[in-house]
Order: structure tokens, then C-alpha cells, then sequence
């Protein structure tokens, strides 16, 4: 299954609704190209929701990475949302959890940024 | 005690390979009885086994192959995968868990394998390397045997 990535907009900030497998391949580049879409386009808040990914392997955590750390040299945030216990797990044994902002539910999400 | 059973196949250096070879490990867990999680670990083990062997120890090179066995011997599921890239040393690897490496992009296949895999060994080849992973079976025939005796 090939990844799929549609963005919307609420409150000046971006959710990016993430759905399949980030992997290498197609879904990294799914991934980073999506990113660099927003931006190019001077969106820097960005909220990844990654509910319906429901795999990623080492090439996905490092397109994640590269997603944070691109959005953050831009001086925008991104955080996210709905991880899956699989996303989860994988998060806590290479100990990004804690690096990345998770959240639970979207408004709260939303209001976390910084406006 | 079950006779071993094992299974090679020799494969190209594609991304296809990766990805063939994460579906047959998951057969392959699953006919070892292991559950839904522990199969799903595998299975990532072996996909990054063939990351490192396809990208980066034979580098897409379609002149060179990679060779994939799974064996079961009733106690234990042991994957070996071998290409014949130049190489590298796994005690050079960096941590991917020391904080100076946690936003690095990439190092962390080998610390994945390690983490769903019960034993990890990698012995150099002429060219290239060769990894054997193996996952130990719970309740696994052997064991009934012992708790029997």
C-alpha cells in the first residue's frame, strides 16, 4: 500500500493527513515533498496527522526527522497527531518521543501553536 | 523435534526486493505460531536487514545480488541475509539513542534489527557482509519437550 497526503488548512495552521506506509520509496518521498510544498509556500505550522499510517521503517523515522528539523530551521513548528501504537512504540524505543510534540486530539493540537 | 526447514532465495538489489522480503518474513513468523506483534517486528527486522544490504551494502547495483534464507527448526526462526557490497564494521556504526545522533537522518536499521530480534551477528564476506538474526520461539516444541521430562 502507497502513501497518500492531503492537506487542509484551520486556524493558519496546516494538518497534513497522512494515510498508508512511510517507507523508503514512495512514502518518504511522499513525505518530504509534501513538506517542502508547504514550505515553499511560507506554510510553517504544521500539524502531521499520522492516524491511518500504519507503517514506518527506519527511512520514514529519518523523513519524520527531516520534516522536524526543516520546519523548525524555518522557524515554524511541527507537531503530531494520532499516532498509532505501532507509530508510537517505534517513537519511544528510538527515543523520539520525546523529541517530537505528540498530540491526541486536533483542537488541542490546533491551539498549541503559537499564534 | 521437527526437522528444519529452510527456504533461500536469491534476490535483486530493487526496492521491490525490500519489500517481498518483508511480506515473506511475515509468513514465515506467522507459520512459526508467533502473534501479531512479534510478527510484525520480524518482519521490520528483515526489511531493515534489506535496506542495509540492497541500499547500502550492494547500492542498487543490478549487477549484484542479494541472498535471503529464513530457517525453523522448531526452537528458534533465523534469517540470514547476505549481499556483496564493500562492507562496513557494525561496531562503527554510531548510537542512534546518544543524543548528538537522535535527529540524524539515517543509522538507525541496525538498533531496529537489534530491537526486535532476539540475537544479531554480522560476519564479513569476500565481498560483502552477511547477517543472521534470529528470533527464539516461545512454547516452542523443544521446550514442550523439556517441561515434559
Amino acid at each position: 500500500m502507497s502513501m497518500k497526503a492531503s492537506t487542509r488548512q484551520v486556524d493558519g495552521v496546516t494538518i497534513v493527513d497522512l494515510s498508508g506506509r512511510i517507507t523508503l520509496g514512495e512514502g518518504s518521498v511522499v513525505l518530504r515533498d509534501t513538506i517542502k510544498d508547504l514550505l515553499g509556500k511560507g506554510q510553517k505550522k504544521i500539524l502531521l496527522n499520522l492516524g491511518d499510517v500504519s507503517y514506518i521503517d527506519s527511512s520514514g523515522i529519518g523523513e519524520l526527522v527531516s520534516a522536524f528539523t526543516s520546519v523548525r530551521n524555518q522557524g515554524g513548528e511541527l507537531k503530531l497527531l494520532h499516532l498509532t501504537k505501532k507509530v508510537h512504540d517505534l517513537l519511544q524505543i528510538t527515543k523520539l518521543y520525546t523529541v517530537f510534540d505528540v498530540k491526541d486530539d486536533e483542537a488541542g493540537a490546533i491551539s498549541a501553536f503559537a499564534h | 523435534m521437527t526437522a528444519p526447514q529452510r527456504v533461500s532465495y536469491r534476490m535483486e538489489s530493487t526496492l521491490e526486493s525490500v519489500n517481498k522480503a518483508e511480506e515473506m518474513a511475515d509468513q514465515q513468523a506467522a507459520r512459526a505460531g508467533l502473534d501479531e506483534d512479534t510478527r510484525s517486528g520480524v518482519s521490520m527486522a528483515v526489511r531493515e536487514g534489506m535496506i542495509n544490504a540492497i541500499l547500502h551494502g550492494n547500492a542498487y547495483d543490478t549487477n549484484k545480488r542479494v541472498n535471503l534464507s529464513f530457517e525453523q527448526n522448531g526452537r528458534e526462526l533465523i534469517v540470514t541475509i547476505s549481499d556483496e557490497g564493500r562492507g562496513f564494521i557494525p561496531e562503527e556504526v554510531p548510537d542512534p539513542l546518544a543524543p548528538e545522533n537522535l535527529l540524524k537522518t539515517s543509522g538507525r536499521g541496525i538498533f531496529l534489527m537489534r530491537a526486535f530480534m532476539d540475537e544479531v551477528r554480522f560476519r564479513k564476506l569476500n565481498p560483502g557482509t552477511e547477517i543472521t538474526m534470529i528470533k527464539r520461539l516461545q512454547g516452542s516444541e523443544l521446550d514442550r519437550q523439556e517441561a515434559s521430562t
